[in-house]
């Protein structure tokens, strides 16, 4: 283990860096470029810490590692209470790993107020890591809640034409679940207590309480993930957000309601995601073939790709409440995939798009001829998407799909005709940027990559094929964590089953396990 | 050895891919070709060890997925059926790469070109050496994207991405029932690995599980989920849509992926699962029918194509529906004997069509050729053999292998193999007839080209012509040479079988193993399984005399008929095609595939997609959401417009505010709470 509070100094240290920008004073152009630089270091660095982390971390063990508690406000059982385990372990590296090239990706294309652009990207970080890594419910809301506002903001200032009705639909959306969660937040706490997730997740709520705690939760997990129908906000904030919001957006902000899932819905009411699983199931399959035909018809990338997003994550959603090995791991997997695939997605999107300044698929085509490095880029994430075996994308889908199979066959047979239109959308795409002869003279004279955008690339296309040959690194650490939260969800339900109006005991003073 | 076998392609497709620039063209040319000789060399050599001193081995190369019990590895797996598509695979993917030296030689992009061919070699090798299903489907949708990518390879052409996204597509409809397949074994075997698949086969044959709500026997149901997958990357009826348009590629694509070795995958996989298959009679029945009904009609769309790549396309389907209905009586052996005798004389008339091509400007329409045989003699000699071949003329590859297959399927003695029978007869005749169409169009009668392309005549260079010989080579001598080891008696004395074993123990007594018998039983080992009650091969040799003479019968006529009706009588086509006009419209349009699945699925899935975009979204959930909200709110007093057109940082400070007020609430909230 590591000596010193390494979580806090990853959550910390952007928000340091953003008080070093903000502090940064001169003429338009110094400030610019140093914040530029300044953001950009320490994303750097937080990610060089990310990756430290991910060197010490104990992949045998299911516990919480790099565990840190303060007390907070003693007299209500709250705490400062850090850790990860296998599960949250990789948002957070995800997190820092996508910042520093969402940075990377505005350097040219955002032109004004830099400073605060930049601060909003590493306060925005700081909420990331902090979210995944939190281990008090308290904690954990401010956080969860508190991403809304640079993402707010970055899309209401620096975004599209339409990005004030995008920030307001985005906002009204997310709004309306986590009043919902907060109310749950209450009772859970009222019920038991204590705030401290680890204990939560030992002692599941049991009786018809959870039903309705469950509704809660899933109301704000649903919305950020997004599930179909309260899916609508995302492709358009996807479409007004500038590049590396949407990085960011479909990255990591999409992967919050997965953990939330996983941290919340299934080890905390286990009965409850059992009993609605069968719904969560529907959702996600109509999610997947919905969206899909939906993007089928986009004429806008962004839109496209964002509504391929929403079916991406329905495969998450079905994994994770099949409450098996495969299910799970392929979700957590998917969505560590999906962050990394989708984010690049529209990170090649944004290329063409600072080039052209028009996101309409019918002003593209036949860019093969003066993009080729674009063109083979873009098309190794494409194929990613698509999910063929051999990147990151087939991992994930295939072990959801499988979990899916052992629990009910006709969810899975729907599911899997996912496959086959994703790939419609996708190659369809492809084939109208990419391919072609060439109608349009603007978009023929677009220069092809610059050593900065094809350094962008280079680690995201290194991941997706590197998790899609030998997935086994980010497995064996997820594994031990996903077993035991099967253990847990296993035992709440049997423990449900024998006494199901037993009230549960106090866990409050309870010592947490990982202490 | 074994890793250079698969690995020596894909080296090949990185350096060529990668550093195409740096090396040049003609680096590229030579690396690749380089790869793909090296893997066939030691192809051969491989089937020497595994055929004759039994020598099965699988190798683990490291874990690919692991998820509780979901446990697959990357694994090469080298046994009977392995060695035979390894030689396949690589001695025709070496002709086709040499071959595409010469017949690329105008391209621009030749490097791009050479580096998928190799592509699509490794995912091939990949797909046969796996030892899973998992790693199959990676080695399935690989060769499934560098076909898409081979297809769409002249990219400026519109028709050439539609057809190569086409293919993918139509084939991922299949790999939707491949993969549902995967995951049906998974649950019914708990695991995915072949040999612990095929040992569990025989317990499992009464099983039954859920499928869709329905109580479903289990093999049977994996049997045809399997079956589904193959039907795509086969192009058997039903999934087939996509192979003709897939002649938008170049011609030594076509040679390679859609005629000699990938759209022979479904054949192979089929042939894998001979110990699954075995216990699910009804999906056997089910392959019998679909392939048969392929021969057939895809002969029929044949007869009647002007496009020579086309008419040499619905050969290749026509001739998979045989192999499938070989499996589906189950002589798997007699299905893998013809991939291999079909490879040879397939890509030996693909290429030859290439050459013609190459030859003609880039014409493809055999209406604008004619009388140029005098011109290009070598390219005419190798479309004769190639026809001979195809057309199961005796003592050509495809005479032995499409015998032993209609043998078997008569000795099946069942409804289903009679069928198959009598369709493969029809087949067969129509194989014939529009072989000697493709020739005498091509090569006979007036010229019917522009002057300048006459002009502009002439033979392919040596590089083109050399791999030709060697395929010519393989389509005169490897029906003969191994009917004996893939689909000979142990038991009877054939007179094929006295010769065969003969030339058979010629081999042995160089080879240090001398109780190698050159019979099925010993060529395959445990890599096929046949009940002995479904041994139709062995049944095969003692059919009546009639039926071994039939094919050949019927093929003497077809060839005679193209005689008299594009030779002898010009202009009788004309009136055929006239006196069974409904008849011919359904066949020149392919049956109306096409149409039906777009009419069925195509604009479906557009209307659909923009129903749910526009009323879906925008009007019911929006409408009632978000935007119903907020044009309330505005109703109510504009409050939120002023908002609107604001500032946003003002926004975000009220957000900000109000999450404070929240979370201090709480704090109030609980400390009074009394906790």
């Amino acid at each position: 283990m590591i000596d010193f509070p390494i979580l806090s100094l990853m959550t910390a240290l952007p928000l340091i860096g953003a008080i070093f920008i903000f502090m940064i004073r001169g003429d338009e152009a110094t400030v610019a470029q140093n914040s530029k630089f300044t953001a950009f270091y320490t994303s750097i660095f937080t990610f060089a810490l990310s990756v430290y982390l991910l060197g010490r971390f104990d992949g045998s063990s299911a516990d919480f590692q790099f565990v840190e508690r303060y007390e907070w406000f003693p007299s209500l059982n709250i705490s400062y209470h850090m850790g990860v385990d296998g599960i949250s372990l990789f948002f957070v590296v995800l997190s820092a790993f996508l910042t520093p090239i969402c940075i990377l990706a505005s350097w040219k294309s955002v032109k004004k107020r830099v400073k605060e652009y930049m601060i909003a990207f590493l306060v925005l970080e700081t909420l990331m890591i902090g979210t995944f890594s939190a281990l008090d419910a308290v904690l954990f809301y401010v956080f969860f809640e508190a991403v809304l506002i640079p993402m707010f903001i970055i899309i209401g200032v620096w975004g599209g034409a339409r990005r004030v009705y995008s920030a307001y639909k985005f906002f009204l959306y997310t709004l309306l679940g986590s009043v919902l969660m907060l109310i749950a937040l209450l009772t859970l706490y009222f019920q038991t207590g204590t705030t401290d997730i680890p204990t939560l997740m030992e002692n599941p709520v049991t009786g018809d309480l959870q039903m309705w705690l469950w509704l809660a939760f899933f109301a704000s997990f649903a919305v950020k993930m997004p599930m179909w129908p309260v899916h609508t906000w995302l492709p358009d904030a996807h479409v007004e957000a500038p590049t590396a919001g949407s990085i960011i957006l479909a990255g990591v902000l999409l992967k919050m309601g997965g953990y939330g899932f996983l941290r919340f819905s299934l080890p905390m009411m286990p009965e409850a995601s059992a009993y609605y699983a069968d719904m969560v199931y529907w959702l996600s399959v109509i999610a997947i073939v919905y969206t899909s035909l939906v993007a089928l018809v986009q004429d806008d990338m962004k839109k496209l790709i964002a509504y391929s997003s929403v079916a991406h994550m329905g495969f998450v959603t079905l994994g994770i409440f099949t409450a098996t090995t495969q299910g799970i791991e392929g979700g957590i997997f998917q969505m560590i995939s999906h962050g990394i695939i989708s984010g690049a997605l529209f990170l090649a999107v944004g290329v063409v798009y600072d080039r052209l300044h028009t996101r309409e698929i019918s002003r593209y085509g036949g860019i093969v001829k003066n993009m080729p490095k674009y063109a083979v880029v873009f098309m190794i994430l494409m194929l990613g998407s698509v999910g063929l075996p051999g990147t990151s994308g087939f991992v994930g889908e295939f072990l959801t799909l499988l979990g899916a199979f052992r629990v009910d066959t006709t969810v899975a047979f729907v599911a899997t005709s996912g496959v086959v239109l994703g790939a419609a959308y996708m190659l369809v795409l492809y084939k109208r940027v990419v391919f072609g002869a060439g109608e349009n003279k603007d978009a023929l004279k677009m220069k092809d990559l610059d050593a900065r955008e094809f350094g962008m690339f280079v680690p995201l296309i290194f991941m997706v094929i590197w998790l899609g040959v030998s997935p086994g690194f980010v497995m064996d650490k997820i594994g031990p964590s996903v077993d035991k939260l099967i253990a847990q969800y296993e035992s709440g339900l049997s423990k449900g089953a024998v006494d199901d109006a037993a009230l549960l005991e106090p866990a409050a003073g309870k010592e947490s396990i990982d202490e | 050895m074994e890793l250079i076998i698969v690995f020596a392609p894909l080296l090949a497709f990185l350096t060529a891919g990668l550093f195409g620039k740096q090396i040049g063209d003609a680096g590229a040319q030579f690396v690749t070709c380089a790869g793909v000789i090296i893997a066939a060399f030691f192809s051969v050599v491989m089937f020497m060890d595994v055929v004759f001193d039994g020598d099965t081995r699988v190798i683990t190369l490291a874990t690919w997925m692991s998820s509780g019990d979901f446990q697959v590895n990357w694994a090469l797996r080298f046994d009977q059926l392995t060695a035979v598509m390894l030689c396949v695979i690589n001695i025709v993917s070496a002709c086709v790469h040499v071959y595409s030296i010469g017949y690329m030689s105008h391209d621009k992009a030749k490097g791009r070109f050479m580096a998928y061919l190799s592509l699509f070699t490794f995912a091939m090798l990949m797909l046969v050496t796996s030892d899973n299903l998992v790693q199959l489907f990676f080695g399935w949708e690989g060769v499934g994207l560098a076909s898409y990518l081979l297809i769409g390879f002249w990219n400026h052409k519109d028709s050439a991405n539609k057809a190569a996204v086409k293919a993918f597509i139509v084939n991922r409809v299949g790999d939707f029932g491949l993969a549902l397949g995967i995951m049906a074994t998974f649950v019914v075997f708990g695991t995915v690995q072949f040999d612990a698949i095929f040992e569990q086969a025989e317990e499992m044959s009464a099983l039954t599980f859920d499928f869709l709500g329905f109580e479903l026997h289990a093999l049977t149901t994996i049997s045809l989920l399997l079956f589904m997958g193959a039907v795509g990357k086969s192009a058997q009826l039903g999934l087939h849509t996509w192979l003709p348009d897939a002649m938008e590629g170049p011609t030594p694509v076509s040679a390679l992926s859609h005629a000699a070795t990938m759209v022979t995958a479904g054949v192979f996989l089929l042939a894998r699962f001979s110990p699954v298959f075995e216990y699910a009679p009804f999906a056997l029945e089910v392959v019998t029918v679909v392939g048969a009904c392929t021969a057939f009609v895809a002969a029929t769309i044949g007869l009647t194509q002007f496009d020579i790549k086309r008419v040499i396309a619905y050969s290749t389907m026509s001739q998979l529906g045989y192999m499938f209905f070989a499996i589906g009586v189950s002589a798997y052996g007699a299905a893998i004997f013809h991939l291999m005798t079909h490879a040879f004389f397939k890509a030996l008339l693909f290429l030859g069509a290439g050459s013609v091509i190459h030859a003609m400007s880039d014409e493809q329409d055999m209406r604008k050729m004619g009388s140029i045989w005098k011109e290009i003699p070598y390219t005419y000699v190798m479309m004769w053999i190639g026809s001979l071949a195809l057309a199961g003329m005796p003592f050509f590859a495809g005479y032995f292998s499409k015998d032993i297959i209609l043998e078997a399927a008569f000795a099946a003695d069942s409804k289903v193999g009679m069928f198959a029978f009598w369709m493969g007869i029809a087949a067969a005749l129509m194989t014939a007839f529009y072989s000697w169409r493709l020739i005498l169009m091509t090569f006979h009668g007036k010229p019917r080209a522009s002057k300048k392309v006459m002009d502009h005549l002439h033979e392919s260079p040596s590089v083109m012509i050399s791999p030709l010989v060697v395929l010519a080579t393989g389509a005169l001598f490897a029906g003969y040479v191994f009917y004996g080891g893939f689909v000979g008696s142990a038991h009877h004395d054939t007179e094929v079988h006295h010769e065969v074993t003969a030339l058979g123990d010629s081999h042995v007594e160089e080879e240090p193993v001398d109780t190698f018998k050159w019979d099925k039983e010993h060529f395959w080992g445990e890599a096929i399984k046949v009940l002995p009650e479904n041994d139709t091969v062995e049944a095969a040799h003692s059919v009546p005399f009639w039926v071994k003479k039939l094919p050949i019968v019927v093929g003497l006529v077809g060839i005679f008929f193209a005689y008299v009706v594009y030779l002898w009588r010009e202009g009788l086509a004309v009136k055929i095609a006239a006196a069974f006009a409904p008849l011919h419209r359904l066949f020149f349009n392919k049956w109306y595939f096409d149409e039906l699945y777009d009419r069925i699925f195509v604009t479906k899935a557009w209307s659909l997609g923009r129903f749910f975009s526009v009323r879906g979204d925008r009007k019911t959930i929006d409408g009632f959401g978000p935007d119903g909200i907020s044009s309330l709110s505005m109703r109510m007093g504009g409050v939120f417009s002023k908002f609107q057109s604001g500032f946003l940082f003002q926004y975000a400070f009220i957000m900000i505010i109000g999450l404070f007020a929240l979370v201090t609430w709480l704090m109030y909230r609980i400390t009074l709470g009394g906790y």
